[in-house]
């Protein structure tokens, strides 16, 4: 039995905005084993990085995290205090945000940004929190890591950034990473260097991690299991293989054959009609049933609940079993 | 390659000056050479992709077309005629027929679009200004515009806030559309977008050119889009164009350093495929100062060392319209 380092059972996160209640993240369930990397897939506004911001309760006011668990090495934390929190953010739990230039602070230096994390969570002196911030350098693989340093994040690249931030999350050891789309705003080749970083570096150090990420070919190459949100719900979870090879949520397969391939060019791209739901009023029952191919009358009547189909393959679709789907991949 | 293509770039070159910091002694201390002498021909009716990452200059290439920037030095043939000189004569009414035949698609469809105006205004401002349809049409052709994008026609009545950015991405193409171009410049037209309405953007696209024989100058970091609309790419790098070919060709069997790097660095939507990827050392270095001989030298991984840190090499023919800069390439 895999031990499981993180469970969150129906996560409720609402905004309440003065337009009425935004339900960004409405029953997620999602669940990491130990030493895991575990993708989550979704359109803007499936509900991905709240989920990651509501596991280490940073949620941005008007937001609340309205019911749930959270459930990280079998205790819940969403009843321990923002003190208590405080010891698990950033120490147990690392964060990579997906912005590299806003979210590094510009008036200080990388030193101190990354002392600062060192000497909150770890009983250091100065001189031993810059050394450690050296070492972490040149783990990230920077050049010159006595001179980089004393920069400041204007001098640097977005690459650069990115893995002084990868440095940043990685730097009191934490268990779990949660990287929300760390690569989107960089180049491919540059891409290409930080995925590389990140996968060599997750087994080095032997953590378990959640990627954030709306490009099925990053999930692709890194996760070893995929969880595909929409609408603040969640559509599908299994292994890898099995999302690229057997889905069995339409909207899995949608997702998988809107995106045009590099391998298999088609004349014509199918085409995922409409668009992302309003979550203020979400759509009734399934919320993927007004763009669905599937849908019958019974889809907008209940909220489909997430089950459990094959061992480790778990869909929220009640029609997942009659229908047929080909992956484009074709099957295994 | 020449005057007789549709379009043709000869040439082009342009450079943005770098003035250090005073009020009374603002002197030039460097240029930032953003293109660097590229020439290019699209033939009518076909798409022709630039890729390269970001800071390479394709959008730099794309604004001096259309004389937003004006080149430093280089010819532009539109259909023969030189366009630069049209540009630079200051005739009004001449630059504004040749506005007509150029449009051009921005990449952010939430910064391109005026907020208080409706989206009547924005596709009808056109008509106001080239008076090329009578007044009691205006609305006839609004709405065939409209209906040709995909929108319908209640939403002329309602102002950019209220679309999504699928739909704002349409009405910047209804409103490029409205003076009946010949070339449009798309200019990242999806990178904005969500992958689900990426596509119905991407088709749109392919669709208007069937229909109305539009040539479009397709502008792209994003690989597997260009693959799926373009006819012919070309990959840029600092400023220059490192390999020229028609798609499938460049796609299959790419020839330069760079383009290899880059088609292999793409995260490939398949688990099983498990390929080995080139990981490039070091990032594109500054446009301001770029490195002697080939620009790609120093994160080149089949370099010559006396060859391709000295000599710039030119981009010559293999073959089957397939044009490469690289001196090592194909040996």
């Amino acid at each position: 039995m895999v031990k499981k380092i993180l469970k969150i059972e129906q996560l409720k996160t609402y905004f309440y905005t003065w337009a009425g209640i935004v339900k960004a993240v409405d029953g997620i369930e999602i669940d990491v084993n130990e030493g895991e990397t575990l993708g989550l897939v979704g359109e803007s506004g499936s509900g991905k990085s709240v989920t990651a911001l509501s596991i280490i309760s940073i949620v941005p006011s008007p937001g609340r995290i309205v019911e749930g668990k959270i459930i990280y090495k079998g205790e819940n934390l969403l009843e321990k205090t923002e003190k208590d929190i405080q010891q698990i953010r950033g120490k147990e739990i690392g964060y990579i945000f997906q912005d590299p230039a806003t979210s590094l602070n510009p008036v200080y230096n990388i030193a101190d940004q990354l002392t600062e994390v060192i000497r909150r969570h770890q009983n250091v002196t100065k001189k031993e929190a810059l050394e450690k911030a050296i070492e972490l350098l040149s783990l990230v693989e920077i050049p010159d890591p006595e001179i980089k340093i004393w920069n400041y994040p204007h001098q640097l690249s977005g690459g650069m950034k990115q893995r002084i931030a990868v440095a940043r999350a990685l730097s009191c050891q934490p268990s779990l990473l949660l990287a929300d789309e760390p690569t989107t705003n960089l180049d491919v080749t540059i891409q290409a260097q930080i995925l590389q970083l990140m996968k060599s570096l997750k087994h080095k150090l032997g953590m378990s991690m959640i990627l954030i990420t709306h490009d099925m070919g990053v999930v692709a190459d890194v996760a070893d299991r995929i969880t595909v949100l929409y609408a603040g719900r969640v559509c599908e979870t299994a292994d890898t293989r099995t999302i690229f090879f057997n889905p069995r949520h339409p909207y899995t397969k949608a997702l998988l054959t809107a995106v045009p391939s590099l391998a298999l060019r088609k004349e014509k791209l199918e085409v995922i009609p409409g668009t992302i739901p309003n979550l203020i009023e979400p759509p009734s029952g399934c919320r993927f049933h007004p763009r669905c191919e599937y849908a019958k009358p019974e889809c907008s009547k209940e909220m489909p609940p997430l089950e459990e189909i094959e061992p480790g393959h778990f869909v929220a679709c009640i029609r997942a079993l009659e229908i047929e789907i080909k992956s484009p991949l074709g099957h295994r | 390659m020449g005057k007789e293509n549709f379009l043709y770039v000869e040439n082009l070159v342009k450079h943005f000056p770098i003035y250090s910091r005073g009020i009374f002694l603002r002197k030039s201390v460097g240029t930032v050479h953003a293109v660097d002498g590229i020439s290019f021909s699209i033939d009518k009716g076909t798409t022709f992709g630039l890729v390269g990452e970001s800071g390479c200059g394709k959008t730099t290439t794309a604004r001096s077309i259309l004389n937003l920037d004006s080149p430093t030095s280089g010819n532009i043939y539109l259909e023969g005629k030189e366009i630069g000189a049209i540009f630079k004569s200051k005739n009004k009414a001449e630059i504004q027929k040749l506005r007509r035949k150029i449009q051009y698609v921005f990449q952010n469809p939430y910064a391109s679009l005026d907020p208080r105006m409706t989206v009547a205004d924005i596709i009808m401002e056109p008509f106001m200004i080239h008076k090329h349809v009578p007044k009691q049409k205006w609305y006839d052709k609004l709405y065939e515009l409209l209906g040709l994008v995909g929108l319908e026609e209640y939403h002329a009545e309602r102002y950019p806030h209220e679309f999504s950015g699928g739909q704002r991405q349409r009405i910047c193409i209804a409103r490029a559309l409205a003076v009946e171009p010949q070339l449009l410049v798309a200019d990242e037209p999806v990178a904005s977008l969500d992958v689900s309405v990426r596509a119905q953007i991407l088709n749109l696209l392919q669709q208007l050119q069937q229909k109305l024989k539009i040539t479009y100058l397709y502008i792209s970091h994003d690989l597997s889009t260009v693959r799926h609309i373009c006819h012919r790419v070309a990959v840029m790098y600092l400023g220059k164009f490192v390999e020229i070919a028609k798609t499938d060709e460049l796609f299959n069997s790419p020839l330069h350093p760079y383009t290899q790097a880059l088609l292999s660095s793409i995260p490939i939507p398949d688990p099983k495929t498990k390929r080995s990827r080139i990981i490039l050392p070091g990032e594109i270095p500054s446009p301001i100062n770029p490195p002697l001989g080939c620009r790609f030298n120093p994160r080149c991984t089949i370099k010559n060392k006396d060859l391709c840190t000295k000599t710039e090499p030119k981009l010559t023919d293999v073959g089957n319209g397939h044009w490469v800069a690289c001196s090592e390439a194909h040996k």
